[in-house]
């Protein structure tokens, strides 16, 4: 899902949760309480900014801001949030990507996840496209149950137990991945590494991923960790997901996406509207946001600004409910809470920021990762799909930008880089590679 | 073949548009978003020329011989023209854009049909250089000799000026293009596009690197300077700049000479 974050002083809460969230994509398949819990952390904020979008000037100490500025700040930030996600989108592909096409571990077939049992290894195309959509059935509806089951546990506020998955399932992916892909890589490049070495390296990496994960820490670091994990994630899927399977899952999972997050029934709709009435954030955990909270803590005695005044109470209600998650603070909201000086003006211009999910991430590297580890040695086809995932992504914001309210980010990119996969695949790459042998420019 | 082959070939064709890229556009990120809709149009032109030349080929049934040389050769005049209509289509886009913008804050400068032009004609050559070119050079990686049934050994080094001159075609096709477009005279980008068709014709001559390169040098030169004139450029200014005697450009970046 994608979001704007109102860092706007607002009356209820000026912090990421009312910022659309990306469409996230349920986490990882090996921890499905994960993916349950990512794919329901999509905040529909969108009616909020809308309302407070008043209140945000006055806070700001300019009450009388004609209702054009809003929309002309809203585009003028467009573009800024468009990159904000682009840099990261590209960094995850890069790494994916890079990966795949040098550690070969990746892409062998070595067995499949238990929530793809059909085998794809028939003799009939007809078998083989059954087992597949057979396969994304059972994903789809493993999916549905844990999305569900997750709304279910937050409804009835068994925050510790959501807490406690979603910690263990980082604390999976920190450790026990990263393990593994340091291992393979260091196979690939044929580099000697002993175990303390690898013990401490792997050590202070999964600790301090998880204090900036879970807790607080630069937000540079935090998204640098939250890049990787889901380039480790989406390298599971790439490897452990049989051929066309992937492919009918990644189109499922964006018509599902559609589904959950806009439909008035939809799970992660209703979850988003739950934690809006009670006030509360979504678990931060799973959210890649772009930008910087504004400093709160700057005490501002420009009465003309009431919002800095509830700047300062949302800290403290904000704290309160972290206190009921078992979670010290938001890693995003005080990621930097600077020195106050009493008197001094806060930043006027709050950096509002755009939110993807983490699942996006994971499923944008997972197509391009596919494409990449397609074989052929092709790169026009990567490229392809890389270039139609960050114009869907750029479409999406639009609509962000447009209607303002949360959109799932799935749908349009991962259409996009479907059509473009497999159009590039079939048709322009034998094009390009006959003009190459002649070399012709066109 | 060596890493060095592999990373002379890759600077020299895509060094100067990496230099662009990071000079004018990576400050400004409305700019990053028209260059990959630029890349993105010119991407969808290459899909629909390589269906209509895959169309055409089962058509003919895939017949080997003389038959699949003159398809290409159709191919290539067909993907020509298709890439010079969308570069007009993606003209049109970002003028309803530019008056869309406009109309939403009028304050703000947007960007000019200028800049746009230059952007739109990078995204395009960007991505077509990156199209000819990667898989060659992927390839520079790999084991191999260059050459060895007696085709030129300097296959990669010409593939990578050809390249670069394409890239470089493409931006001053763009400026000249929307230039054309903007004061409506349709004999520009009728130029634009017959320079282009003359350019990929002459890659036809494939095995005379030589006159092939040197004349596409020439035009990218004449598209040059036209591409000059037509951004505002003038002798005059062109003479300040290089003497560093452009005060008004001195004393916006605050130096003293």
């Amino acid at each position: 899902m994608l979001t704007f974050m109102a860092s706007d002083s607002e009356e209820e809460v000026c912090d990421e949760r009312t910022s659309l969230m990306s469409a996230e994509s349920p986490e990882g398949r090996p921890g499905p309480e994960d993916a349950d819990s990512t794919a329901q952390w999509r905040s529909q904020d969108s009616e909020e900014d809308c309302e407070e979008d008043p209140d945000r000037y006055t806070c700001h100490g300019v009450p009388g801001q004609p209702p054009g500025l809003e929309e002309e700040l809203t585009l003028k930030y467009g573009a800024k949030h468009v990159i904000m996600l682009f840099v990261p989108v590209t960094l995850c592909m890069v790494v994916v990507v890079a990966t795949i096409k040098s550690v070969r571990f990746y892409t062998e077939k070595n067995g499949q996840l238990i929530y793809t049992p059909f085998t794809e290894d028939t003799p009939s195309v007809g078998q083989r496209l059954l087992n597949s959509v057979l396969n994304t059935l059972i994903m789809i509806s493993v999916i549905v149950v844990m999305t569900i089951f997750l709304v279910v546990l937050y409804k009835y506020r068994c925050y510790k137990f959501i807490h406690g998955w979603l910690i263990m399932s980082s604390l999976m992916l920190l450790f026990l991945f990263t393990y593994i892909y340091l291992g393979e890589v260091l196979k690939s490049y044929n580099v000697a590494m002993d175990y303390p070495t690898l013990f401490l390296a792997i050590w202070n990496f999964g600790a301090v991923g998880m204090v900036c994960i879970h807790w607080k820490g630069p937000l540079l670091l935090q998204q640098a960790y939250l890049i990787v994990i889901s380039a480790l994630m989406a390298l599971v899927f790439i490897k452990y997901l049989p051929e066309w399977s992937a492919w009918v899952i990644l189109g499922a999972i964006s018509v599902y996406d559609l589904v959950a997050v806009l439909c008035p029934k939809g799970p992660l709709r209703m979850l988003v509207e739950t934690a809006q009435e009670r006030n509360e954030p979504i678990f931060p955990a799973l959210i890649y946001s772009s930008a910087m909270v504004w400093t709160v803590g700057m005490a501002k005695l420009d009465p003309s600004s009431q919002g800095a005044l509830q700047l300062l109470y949302d800290p403290e209600m904000e704290e309160d409910s972290y206190d009921s998650f078992g979670e010290p603070s938001y890693p995003e909201a005080f990621e930097a809470p600077l020195p106050g000086y009493p008197g001094e003006e806060p930043e006027e211009e709050e950096e509002r920021g755009v939110k993807l999910g983490l699942g996006d991430f994971i499923f944008y590297s997972v197509l391009v990762g596919k494409a990449a580890a397609a074989g052929n040695g092709d790169w026009n086809t990567t490229l392809a799909c890389f270039i139609a995932i960050l114009i869907g992504l750029c479409l999406t914001l639009l609509l962000l930008a447009v209607f303002k309210k949360a959109l799932p980010a799935l749908p349009i990119s991962i259409t996009f880089g479907l059509i473009f996969y497999f159009s590039t695949d079939n048709l322009v790459r034998p094009f390009m590679d006959t003009l190459a042998s002649h070399q012709l420019y066109i | 073949m060596t890493a060095a082959v592999f990373f002379g070939c890759a600077f020299i064709a895509f060094g100067p548009a990496l230099a662009l890229y990071i000079f004018t556009i990576a400050t400004d990120p409305l700019r990053v978003i028209f260059l990959i809709a630029g890349a993105f149009f010119w991407l969808v032109s290459l899909l629909l020329s390589s269906v209509f030349w895959y169309l055409v080929r089962i058509i003919t049934d895939n017949r080997d011989g003389p038959v699949q040389k003159y398809l290409l050769i159709f191919g290539v005049l067909l993907s020509v023209c298709i890439q010079e209509l969308f570069r007009l289509a993606y003209y049109r886009l970002l003028k309803k854009a530019n008056e869309g913008l406009k109309s939403l804050n009028p304050e703000e400068t947007a960007p000019s049909m200028r800049l746009l032009a230059y952007v739109s004609g990078l995204g395009f050559g960007i991505m077509s250089g990156v199209f000819s070119f990667v898989n060659t050079l992927s390839n520079s990686l790999g084991p191999g000799t260059v050459g060895i049934h007696g085709d030129s050994p300097q296959f990669f080094l010409n593939s990578a000026f050809m390249t670069l001159v394409i890239i470089m075609l493409h931006v001053f096709w763009g400026i000249v293009f929307f230039d054309g477009c903007e004061k409506s005279k349709w004999h520009i980008p009728l130029t634009v596009l017959l320079t282009h068709l003359l350019v990929s014709t002459q890659t036809l001559l494939s095995p005379h690197y030589g006159l092939n390169l040197v004349s596409a040098y020439i035009i990218m030169v004449l598209m040059g300077i036209w591409a000059f004139f037509a951004a505002g450029g003038s002798c005059r200014s062109l003479k300040f700049c290089l003497l560093c005697q452009d005060k008004d450009f001195l004393l916006y970046n605050q130096r003293s000479r």
